[in-house]
């Protein structure tokens, strides 16, 4: 899927995508000459029928997780399917593991997420983190990486 | 008015999204996870109830008797029963970055099934939309399958059998999925009306380029555990009409045996393949297809 702006005869460039909780998506493009902003607006339908497919509208941020669209699309998952559910060690617990900590709250806020995909987002926040820099996972990262990955439900 | 514009070949940029890139990624993912797998085998039916589970798990267990490295791959993600069958109860998987274990049936069997990720009894259904799920709930599946394929670590396999559901679109699925299926094997009971389904996948199949193994007549006859005979069951003979109505072999008959279903029910593949008429056909019919992917 590419985008024209037919005025300038320029290819748009893919600025970003965000998922406003409603089962719609929305992926912003860039005229590089004009500047002009328009975005691509899915229905839920939409939506679904692309991340059926296990691909990412802008391209993949973070690398993909074993068995990702099972753990993000399934209904009715096993509690106990996986043993990667346990939380991280909030920072400055005795086990915090060395590079990118989690503060306490978000810790609290990852032990909310079904065991039967906590591990798996665990893993995609902690792989944003490393992407970009952050040291600290925190609710308001987590509010970002969400946005900024698509992790709908999450 | 007709707007003059660039047509998508025409742009030189790349797609965004790279979704081709996407896509040719996931199909790497598979390659590359199966490439330790020496050979490839679906089992199928055109239809329904004709036991082809009890036998793929079965066969499983008696490739892996004879010191093979096997793997089974449970492609009935809606009505998963290869894990029960095998005997493996639903434990946590290991799973880190780079993918996850299988569970090791009694038998040293190599399992996937949705059975593992399933709460018991419940059904498979997806997030969706309320309605029109029609339009996804395919590719739902077929993406399920791609990561039992690509994210389980199978590791080296003398050989990967893959228990398909009733009808053909999981064969077509499983058939683009992965760098080569070595073969099929096809499960049928007499009667005609059996022959006339599962005749229906096979020419699927052929037209595919897949290579028919053979097929596997089941409930061909009662095994009677008293007289330890088998008496008749059900009349037809569908196994020989499909073998030779598409130039291949008949792998072999299984009797209907109670005892067999039994096992099978409680996980006791140990107990059906030694101590039935049905594991003892079993057996030979998996004889007959290492023989044949050699």
């Amino acid at each position: 899927m590419k985008f024209l702006c037919v005025e300038c005869d320029e290819q748009m460039i893919f600025e970003e995508r965000s998922l406003p909780g409603d089962g719609t998506l929305s992926a912003s493009f860039r005229c590089p000459g004009c500047e002009r902003v328009v975005a691509m607006l899915t229905n839920p339908m939409e939506t679904q029928l692309v991340s059926s497919l296990g691909i990412k509208i802008g391209g993949r941020a973070v690398p993909e997780q074993p068995l990702e669209l099972v753990r993000s699309e399934m209904i009715g998952g096993r509690e106990d399917a996986f043993v990667d559910a346990e939380p991280p060690a909030a920072v400055g617990a005795p086990n915090a593991s060395p590079g990118v900590v989690w503060s306490l709250a978000a810790v609290e806020r990852l032990e909310a997420v079904p065991r039967f995909v906590r591990g798996m987002v665990k893993r995609i926040y902690t792989d944003y983190a490393q992407e970009n820099g952050i040291s600290q996972i925190t609710p308001d990262v987590m509010d970002q990486a969400r946005s900024d990955l698509g992790l709908e439900g999450m | 008015m007709t707007l003059k514009h660039r047509t998508y070949a025409e742009l030189t940029g790349t797609d965004a999204s790279r979704m081709v890139e996407q896509v040719t990624a996931q199909l790497a993912r598979v390659a590359e996870r199966l490439a330790g797998v020496e050979a490839c085998v679906a089992v199928m039916s055109g239809k329904g109830g004709v036991g082809k589970s009890l036998i793929t798990a079965a066969l499983a267990s008696a490739c892996a008797a004879r010191g093979l490295a096997v793997g089974l791959l449970d492609a009935d993600l809606v009505g998963p029963t290869a894990a029960q069958m095998s005997g493996v109860q639903a434990t946590g998987l290991k799973v880190d970055e780079n993918g996850l274990d299988p569970a090791i049936s009694p038998a040293g069997v190599r399992i996937m099934s949705m059975e593992l990720l399933l709460e018991e009894g419940a059904p498979l259904t997806f997030k969706e939309p309320a309605s029109e799920s029609f339009v996804w709930r395919g590719a739902q599946e077929r993406g399920a399958l791609r990561e039992f394929l690509a994210d389980v670590r199978w590791g080296d396999l003398d050989l990967l059998l893959v228990d398909l559901p009733p009808g053909t679109q999981r064969l077509i699925d499983l058939d683009e999925l992965l760098p080569r299926l070595d073969g099929l094997v096809v499960v049928t009971i007499p009667a005609a009306a059996s022959e006339v389904a599962v005749g229906r996948s096979m020419t699927l199949a052929r037209q595919r380029g897949i290579r028919i193994l053979g097929v596997v007549e089941n409930m061909a006859g009662y095994a009677c555990a008293e007289c330890n005979e088998t008496r008749p069951l059900f009349p037809g003979n569908a196994g020989e009409q499909l073998a030779h109505s598409h130039d291949t072999t008949l792998l072999g008959r299984i009797p209907f045996d109670p005892d067999a279903a039994g096992h099978a029910n409680m996980g006791e593949l140990n107990q059906l393949m030694s101590h039935t008429l049905a594991g003892a056909a079993i057996d030979a019919v998996a004889q007959e297809i290492l023989e044949a992917i050699k």
